[in-house]
């Protein structure tokens, strides 16, 4: 039989606000255990919630750039549950009434083509504590810095229908998110990460399979690998005249399986409630349009405009467009060098290939753009062939300055001169007799070995286009 | 609506209550009442009354994004059971 596989993600952002989402303590990422936990995070007795008007403002970004409806009201809710990092015995989520609802997130498909995927809502709660279950004489350790830290839970439809899809969707929505500058993305440090509810169905079928839940993924290529072992447990179960269980189940990455998590009895009841001590969240047209207006450029529209204004591929323009600030990167060495084309090639191309070697962020490139785009000047002006291009801009990773010192001092310009380029021809040919013997008499492959002598003769300095060009006419004529 | 043994052993079960066995004939009865009560409301016709999410009217004021509070884990942790390296600990958890 063949089998349709069904993907809805929920994604969890940590929302890049300096204090908590109901508490003036700090989110500040690897404090000492427990220093940026107050009575509210504690959940002491007496405490009560008061919501961060930034976490707000940016759940209204977000629905804004989706395409969402923000709710003119929002609630929040008790998620009812025991757990030692979540000391209340329940989490402040929205259930009912999320904050906006209804958007859609447009992926770039392997084969070319764009799909929409459906955002059933993004809603505001705050972040657990964390459990280290080390030896601690057969206890466990509770950190609860991380308690109150404010999340955007962005949901999908089930409209993904595979791994690839799903990943491409994921690194979308990280995209977008490092666009907003409503989250770092930084996934190391868990602050954005993924659950997957994934099933099965025979090709054709209108219903769903039964689904399962892959819990707390945090990375595209966990979420990937993930996927793919569960699909095939869930064909091996329903092939083998069983029946998928819904459960939650962990990824092993190290054993590369998903097992489950919590058993059937334990089936969740969070017994969801409007929370009393916090009233109904309200917002006016007014706060809408004054968020619509901090809205930046967004990927797609800046993938657009990349096509349009530096006739960029939709292949460039999208691979540009990823991450905001390797675009700003491209556009700075575009602006400098003159030339957009040349500068993604560059970007794309040598740049990239260096900060994959080194495993670099762009924001940490060792060539900034400035630097780049004067590298670029000196090839669109001929003093560089792209072969001492090459070589400069090695030297320019090694630290060793800007294009133009580097070709002062180790004297790499190109050149150009036609009379100087003669010369050396003459004196190749002189000191080849032979060559040119077999040459004309048909070995016309000898072509390459005197260019490669001229070049060596001026350590790859000569324009290779006029030597073709001269070369020719020279050996032609003679 | 009435609720049975069952249903009282697993809403104390989801609530982390203890209660003995020979108690449950009796919450199960009270707690039935309680609902019973309730009910009453079920007679009032409700189709086209929005759900009330807070007693309140009044909207959530929002707080300025602000770091206000201090470090105050040495206060916090000395009525805490047991501590270690800045950790609370607690009966271990396996998941």
């Amino acid at each position: 039989m063949e089998w349709e596989t069904v993907i809805g993600l929920e994604i969890h952002t940590q929302l890049a606000t300096r204090s908590k989402i109901f508490s003036g303590a700090a989110t500040r990422y690897g404090a000492a255990p427990n220093t940026q936990a107050c009575a509210v995070d504690l959940g002491l007795p007496g405490v009560l919630p008061v919501l961060n008007a930034e976490a707000v403002r940016m759940a209204v970004k977000f629905g804004l750039a989706t395409g969402c409806t923000i709710a003119p009201m929002s609630v929040f809710a008790r998620k009812n549950y025991f757990y030692p990092d979540l000391p209340k015995g329940y989490q402040i989520s929205q259930f009912e009434l999320p904050i906006v609802h209804g958007g859609h997130i447009d992926i770039l498909l392997e084969d070319g083509k764009s799909k929409r995927v459906g955002l059933t809502r993004a809603h505001l709660e705050e972040d657990a504590g964390k459990s280290l279950h080390e030896d601690f004489h057969g206890m466990t350790g509770i950190d609860l810095n991380r308690a109150g830290t404010p999340l955007l839970e962005i949901v999908s439809e089930p409209d993904m229908r595979s791994a690839a899809e799903a990943v491409a969707y994921m690194k979308k929505v990280h995209s977008l998110v490092r666009y907003l500058e409503i989250c770092d993305g930084n996934m190391q440090e868990g602050s954005f990460r993924c659950d997957a509810n994934v099933s099965v169905r025979p090709r054709g079928q209108s219903e769903f399979g039964t689904r399962t839940e892959l819990k707390n993924i945090n990375s595209f290529r966990f979420v990937e690998r993930a996927i793919n072992f569960e699909v095939e447990r869930q064909i091996d179960v329903l092939e083998g005249g069983g029946k998928v269980i819904q459960e939650t189940r962990l990824f092993d990455p190290d054993k590369n399986e998903t097992r489950p998590m919590r058993s059937k009895e334990e089936a969740n009841d969070y017994r969801y409630f409007p929370d009393p001590d916090l009233l109904p969240v309200e917002l006016d047209a007014a706060f809408i349009e004054t968020v619509r207006g901090t809205l930046p450029e967004l990927p797609d529209a800046k993938q657009q405009r990349f096509m349009a204004d530096y006739e960029l591929s939709a292949y460039d323009a999208g691979a540009l467009t990823a991450s905001r600030e390797l675009a700003d990167y491209f556009e700075e060495a575009a602006r400098v060098g003159g030339d957009g084309k040349l500068a993604a090639n560059w970007v794309t191309g040598e740049l990239a290939g260096l900060l994959n070697r080194e495993g670099l962020e762009i924001t940490a490139s060792p060539v900034s753009a400035t630097s780049l785009g004067g590298l670029l000047l000196r090839i669109r002006d001929n003093t560089l062939s792209g072969k001492l291009a090459k070589q400069v801009f090695e030297d320019m990773c090694s630290g060793a300055g800007e294009a133009d010192a580097i070709i002062e001092q180790k004297g790499l310009k190109q050149i150009t001169d036609t009379g100087a380029i003669e010369k050396i021809i003459q004196d190749v040919l002189d000191a080849s007799p032979k060559q040119i013997e077999q040459y004309r008499a048909g070995q016309e492959k000898l072509f390459g070995y005197f260019v490669g002598q001229v070049m060596k003769a001026t350590q790859g300095k000569a324009n290779p286009a006029q030597v073709n060009e001269l070369l020719k006419k020279r050996l032609a004529g003679d | 609506m009435a609720l049975d043994s069952a249903a009282v052993a697993r809403i104390a079960h989801l609530a982390r209550l203890g209660i003995e066995t020979a108690d449950i004939p009796e919450y199960a009865r009270n707690l039935s009442d309680i609902l019973a009560f309730v009910e009453q409301l079920d007679a009032v016709a409700t189709n086209g009354v929005p759900p009330l999410a807070h007693p309140l009217e009044a909207r959530q004021r929002l707080r300025p994004d602000e770091v206000t509070e201090t470090d105050r884990r040495e206060l916090f942790q000395a009525i805490a059971p047991s501590v270690e390296a800045g950790l609370y600990l607690v009966p271990k958890v396996i998941e």
